[in-house]
């Protein structure tokens, strides 16, 4: 499976807001708590609907949680 | 291991054995009558279509006990709903059990066209059918596994 160029700090964030589990950030954008392991990981990439609903939780733009890594700067960092 | 992943080691665990007693059963009621002519088609196609519902039964009975079971030994209670990550990988399963169940169909097609036996093109059919089904499932436990 190619790695997706999306990464994310939802583990970071979840911490900051008290703790928060992975099945209570699920449960809060309507997904199950597989999906939400998925994106931490970076094993899936959520809809633009999902992305902008977890962006909503922590009160945050979705660019403050989603970033997407060009491949050139890929290059350029293993270089 | 998450509650998806789990279903799908059961699920083709369940294919299997289900497959398997099915087709003994099969094999034994081929033996016994011995079929010929139109006889020959009435017996695979009535061993088809009772395949159809005999396995979505049986697997059904052995799915609730997976979440019975599940739900004593983990206490995770299983999602009532499929999300988007779940669809995703459904389709492209399905993906691949049609592209297997296809390969299948077409050397069925050439069992006759090489003139064998009737009850071989029905055989591979049959099998066909199973590893289309056990390739989708394999193939959705992969992906729940290694990511979209």
């Amino acid at each position: 499976m190619a790695k997706s160029h999306i990464s994310n700090n939802i583990r970071i964030l979840r911490f900051n807001h008290n703790e928060m589990t992975q099945q209570q950030l699920a449960d809060l954008v309507g997904v199950t708590r597989q999906t939400v392991v998925a994106i931490e990981k970076g094993k899936y990439s959520p809809s633009l609907e999902l992305a902008f609903r977890i962006a909503r939780v922590f009160k945050l733009q979705v660019e403050d949680v989603f970033t997407y890594e060009e491949e050139h700067e890929e290059l350029q960092a293993g270089s | 291991m998450s509650y998806q992943e789990k279903k799908n080691i059961v699920s083709p665990l369940s294919a299997i054995v289900v497959f398997g007693v099915y087709s003994w059963n099969v094999v034994l009621r081929y033996i016994d009558m011995n079929p010929q002519g139109m006889e020959l088609f009435r017996f695979w196609g009535a061993a088809i279509l009772i395949l159809i519902p005999v396995s979505m039964v049986a697997r059904l009975l052995i799915e609730i006990i997976f979440i019975i079971i599940n739900r004593i030994v983990t206490k995770e209670v299983a999602p009532s709903f499929a999300d988007e990550l779940d669809k995703i990988i459904e389709l492209k399963a399905m993906r691949i059990s049609y592209f297997v169940f296809i390969l299948g169909f077409l050397l069925a097609m050439g069992s006759l066209v090489f003139q064998m036996a009737l009850s071989s093109m029905f055989i591979i059919m049959f099998v066909s059918g199973f590893i289309a089904d056990v390739a989708g499932i394999s193939w959705r436990l992969y992906l729940y596994r290694k990511g979209v």
